[in-house]
């Protein structure tokens, strides 16, 4: 039964994917995903679209029929009814109709709601990620290097961003790898993204936070696992490690151009009052004092 | 400081760069040319006293719907040029139409205005123009209090309005939130009127709310039980209750950022560990229930003008009252849907997410309702029913989407997308404006005496309606292309040219609608063609029983109601007569009479927020002194009522032809 149901929606949500995709370009990131997170996300943006679609539909044609039909013409051969104020079965229809459709969203959003909670990895790639104005920085705090505007993630790895902001409320976007998530300050919030193809997806920051908004944007690189060590290894190497001044820098409301460094200091993803542990799959936030 | 200092301090602080541009100088001029014009041609017509005794210090709540409406259609006006403003930069990539400050201030403006000070004014001006008339009342519960909340609404308009040639607008987004709003990211005076702006027009707004909920609860006819009541005032009953526990917490969240930035205090700061999701919540506990206040009273506009232009009885009347409690019960707990990303944990989620799809079932059943009432109807397509009839499946789609919104990990793609703006665009537009636009056109008879032309209202609609769709549609796929609401300007190569290309042409076709419709305003007002029944439309309630416009007293005998649709039950039961007075039996009537004190009440909460907003103390008390000052007076003032005698009542009755011989 319920696999029966898992291939139908799959079966559907395949078809209308391949239909998007060969109507829409590649700008539609949304309708692209790049890994598991957008996938899922997208599968319940199909199915509810085709659900809303049906009821959009019959209203439709249910108001055209009507405005057709009724119309205060002479010579108007259809019924009037100027007292039919109720009808037992019709009005139980009306509301039966939204709670089915509703039934139908509410189970898939419910269970992908609790699914995009675990990590699917006891051993997820972690990235800290601080949102400063205008820019945003990543730290990789088993790697021990910190990029800028820019990261390198392997592909097939679920990678668990924590995400905190030392500037005004931020949210982190990266529409092909899945939706986003706040960047708050005193907070540390988890989000995890896996990317299952190679390619360079770009990301912005989707909550306004002042004049340079708009250009608040990062590249995701998906590689291989391969690649992404030798990649550490390159900015382990060649790139010298962040001072504070550069922090200090960093944290000058500008924009700036993509950079790595091979460590960082460690305030710089300080301890929070309000936090986070993963135990097992599951996000657990906690508080410390 | 010398005085030679502080003047080019007080220099800098009114006037920063940011209100120094070349276009905001040349609207300034217009505005004080306008103003000075206006001045000459009252002193000039000699019309001070006149403008003064019958509409600053009224308290008649016709008078009142009316002010209401044009404060509305000129704030319409106003967020309507700051959102072509925005559709003209976004109309190609890396545009140069504004700089991106000033594009942060228009869009901030933009939703500031048509929120609060058109929308709300526009609805309350109908609830103004038809409730009392509809439930057989002779004015509102508390006519001077109405009178208060104009004035403090309009008051707060203005202030709002100023900020932007005086000290700079507002620039932190009508949501308005923590801790950019904060001093150490937004310096400057804008957020102060943005505050003070939106505390003052809250108050009347609240006052606002218990006058009509007593209204309609104290003041109904005899006869008139609730299950009789039309569902416009059932609208207004429901939107007064909601205003009244939506706009505390609204208040809080606003003085709380107050008292951060004109006095230190860290309560959404970065620094000492503020907690701006606080504000985030207290900001949506008043912001949901706020979008349906919008949508309600279109509702019930709605429910009024389906049955009288299909000739019909309203179908399932329990349904749609029922249906006006489930959705304002259920607004209270949908607030979280606006910040899924926010790490709530997904048990908070799932419930705040399916708390806010159950919202699409009343709303589906009042969809189908109306389709129902129609249906075995005779549909005539007047201009009022032509906005229904574009609402019905506008306003599906934007219902449609919400629910797409409410699906939690779907939502975490579309939050602050294009998709987003779309939806809401989709329901306020559609849904909101569409109404009180169909509610104008069907009450502008009976508020004015005269109807507007039909030809030209039908052009300005479809000029408006096709606009809205070419407008919005596109937005829902700039959403799906990755485009995020408030972006100043964007690169080209992300393939969002040729969408926002056509949303900006959809803009210019509303505009091209709106001025249509100031055309027809201005044109039906110069060649009126008078409405001598007071029964323009065949209409089914009180209202449409009285002569247009409605005497000061409205009812000079107050009808004892039998039925639902009672006008309606009286035309075809041929007892019109009733309405009529008789010599003998006509009584002197009991009106309220004017007074100064709301404006200058009003004027007070103005200087003492001009004093907050520029954190010059001493004017603050001095406001708070004349807010005192002004209830103290109007407490003590003997306010007593007026007396219209019985002859005059029979003559003006008889000049109408509604007296019984
Ligand atoms: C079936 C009914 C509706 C549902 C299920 C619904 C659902 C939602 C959801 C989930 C959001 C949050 C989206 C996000 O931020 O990611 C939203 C936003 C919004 N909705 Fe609705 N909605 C409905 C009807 C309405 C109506 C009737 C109005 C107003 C007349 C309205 C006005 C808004 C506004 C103004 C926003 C966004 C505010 C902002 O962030 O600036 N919605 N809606
Ligand atoms: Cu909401």
């Amino acid at each position: 039964m319920a696999s029966g149901r898992q291939r139908l929606m799959k079966g559907l949500g395949l078809a209308v994917v391949g239909l998007s995709i060969a109507g829409c370009g590649s700008d539609y990131v949304v309708l692209h995903p790049a890994g598991p997170v957008a996938q899922s996300e997208l599968h319940l943006i199909v199915l509810s679209t085709v659900i809303v679609g049906v009821v959009i539909l019959l209203v439709w044609v249910l108001w055209a029929y009507v405005l057709l039909r009724f119309r205060d013409i002479p010579g108007n051969q259809a019924p009037y009814l100027p007292n039919w104020r109720h009808h037992r079965v019709l009005e139980i229809l009306v509301f039966a109709l939204p709670v089915v459709a509703l039934i139908a969203i509410g189970i898939p959003t419910v269970r992908k709601t609790y699914a995009l909670d675990h990590v699917p990895s006891h051993h997820p790639l972690v990235i800290d990620v601080t949102s400063l104005d205008y820019k945003w920085v990543f730290e990789y705090p088993r790697q021990h290097i910190a990029t800028v505007n820019y990261f390198y993630m392997p592909v097939g790895r679920p990678v668990l961003f924590q995400l905190t902001a030392n500037s005004p409320l931020t949210a982190f976007w990266v529409p092909n790898l899945g939706g986003m998530e706040y960047a708050m300050p005193n907070r540390v919030l988890p989000l995890w993204l896996e990317a299952t193809r190679h390619g360079v997806f770009l990301g912005r920051n989707s909550n306004f936070n002042g004049i340079d908004f708009w250009r608040m944007t990062f590249e995701a690189h998906a590689v291989s696992e391969l690649d992404f060590h030798a990649w550490v290894h390159r900015i382990q190497v060649t790139k010298p490690p962040m001072t504070h001044r550069d922090w200090r820098r960093l944290l000058h409301r500008s924009v700036t151009a993509p950079a790595a460094f091979s460590g960082y200091p460690a305030n710089t993803f300080p301890e929070r009052a309000t936090q986070f542990t993963v135990k097992g799959l599951h996000y657990i936030p906690t508080r410390e004092p | 400081m010398s005085m030679r200092e502080w003047i080019t301090h007080l220099i800098k602080l009114l006037f920063p760069p940011q209100v120094l541009l070349p276009d905001i100088v040349g609207i300034d001029i217009g505005l004080t040319v306008g103003a000075i014009a206006i001045m000459v041609y009252l002193t000039v017509r000699h019309r001070w006293g006149w403008l003064w005794r019958e509409w600053l210090t009224t308290v008649d709540h016709k008078k009142i719907g009316i002010m209401y409406l044009i404060a509305a259609l000129v704030m319409l006006f106003r967020g309507g040029v700051d959102a072509l403003m925005i559709r003209t930069q976004l109309i190609g990539p890396r545009a140069h139409f504004m700089g991106a400050q000033q594009y942060d201030e228009v869009f901030t403006t933009h939703g500031t205005v048509m929120i609060f000070f058109m929308a709300m004014p526009m609805v309350f001006a109908l609830f103004n123009a038809a409730v009392p008339l509809m439930i057989g009342a002779r004015d509102v519960a508390f006519p001077r209090l109405n009178a208060i909340s104009f004035w403090i609404f309009a008051f707060g308009a203005i202030l709002l309005n100023i900020s932007f040639s005086i000290g700079g607008s507002p620039s932190a987004g009508w949501m308005s939130y923590p801790p950019y709003s904060e001093l150490a990211y937004n310096p400057g005076v804008g957020e102060n009127y943005f505050l003070l702006s939106l505390q003052v027009a809250g108050i009347g707004t609240i006052a606002t709310g218990i006058n009509f909920l007593v209204t309609v609860l104290r003041m109904r006819a005899p006869g008139m039980s609730l299950s009789k009541m039309p569902i416009f005032a059932w609208s207004a009953l429901i939107t007064s209750s909601l205003v009244l526990f939506a706009f505390p917490p609204l208040t809080v969240a606003l003085g709380l950022t107050m008292l951060d930035r004109l006095f230190g205090a860290s309560f959404f700061t970065v620094a000492h560990q503020g907690m701006p999701m606080m504000y985030v919540n207290l900001f949506w506990i008043f912001g949901h229930p706020e979008v349906y206040i919008l949508i309600m009273p279109a509702f019930g506009i709605f429910s009024e003008v389906v049955p009288v232009f299909s000739r019909k009885a309203l179908f399932g009347y329990e349904a749609m009252v029922g249906s006006l409690l489930a959705i304002s019960f259920l607004s209270y707990g949908v607030w979280v849907h606006h910040f899924f990303e926010m790490g709530a944990g997904p048990g908070v989620n799932v419930f705040f997410g399916l708390s806010t799809m159950l919202i699409a079932i009343p709303t589906g059943v009042k969809m189908f309702n109306w389709l129902f009432t129609m249906w075995g109807g005779r549909i005539r397509l007047t201009v009022p029913m032509l906005w229904q009839l574009a609402f019905i499946p506008t306003f599906v789609v934007g219902g449609a989407t919400g629910v797409m919104l409410a699906a939690v990990p779907a939502d975490y793609q579309y939050h602050n997308s294009y998709f987003m703006i779309a939806h809401f665009h989709n329901v306020i537009v559609g849904g909101t404006v569409f109404g009180v636009l169909s509610g104008m056109y069907y009450w502008w008879p009976k508020m004015f005496g005269w109807k507007l032309n039909q030809r030209q209202a039908t052009w300005a609609f479809a000029f408006f309606v096709a606009g809205f769709w070419v407008t919005f549609m596109p937005q829902y796929f700039l959403g799906l292309e990755g485009m995020t609401r408030r972006m100043a300007t964007y690169p080209a190569g992300l393939g969002w040219t040729s969408l926002n290309w056509w949303s900006t042409m959809g803009s210019y076709l509303m505009a091209v609608g709106f001025l249509i419709m100031v055309y027809n305003i201005i044109w039906s007002r110069l060649h009126p063609d008078w409405d001598t029944t007071g029964d323009p439309w065949d209409g089914r309630t009180l209202e449409w029983s009285l002569p247009s416009p409605a005497p000061e007293y409205n009812f000079a005998r107050i009808p004892h109601v039998r039925s639902r649709d009672e006008w309606w039950a009286m035309k075809r039961e041929g007892r019109t007569d009733d309405v009529k007075i008789s010599a003998d039996s006509v009584q002197p009537i009991h009106v309220p009479r004017n007074s100064a004190m709301p404006i200058m009440l009003a004027a007070a909460f103005f200087v003492g927020s001009i004093g907050m907003v520029f954190s010059w103390f001493w004017m603050a008390i001095l406001g708070g002194l004349g807010v005192v000052a002004a209830l103290a007076y109007g407490s003590f003032a003997d306010y007593s009522e007026l007396t219209i005698d019985a002859a005059h009542v029979l003559k003006t009755e008889a000049a109408m032809g509604r007296v019984d011989s």
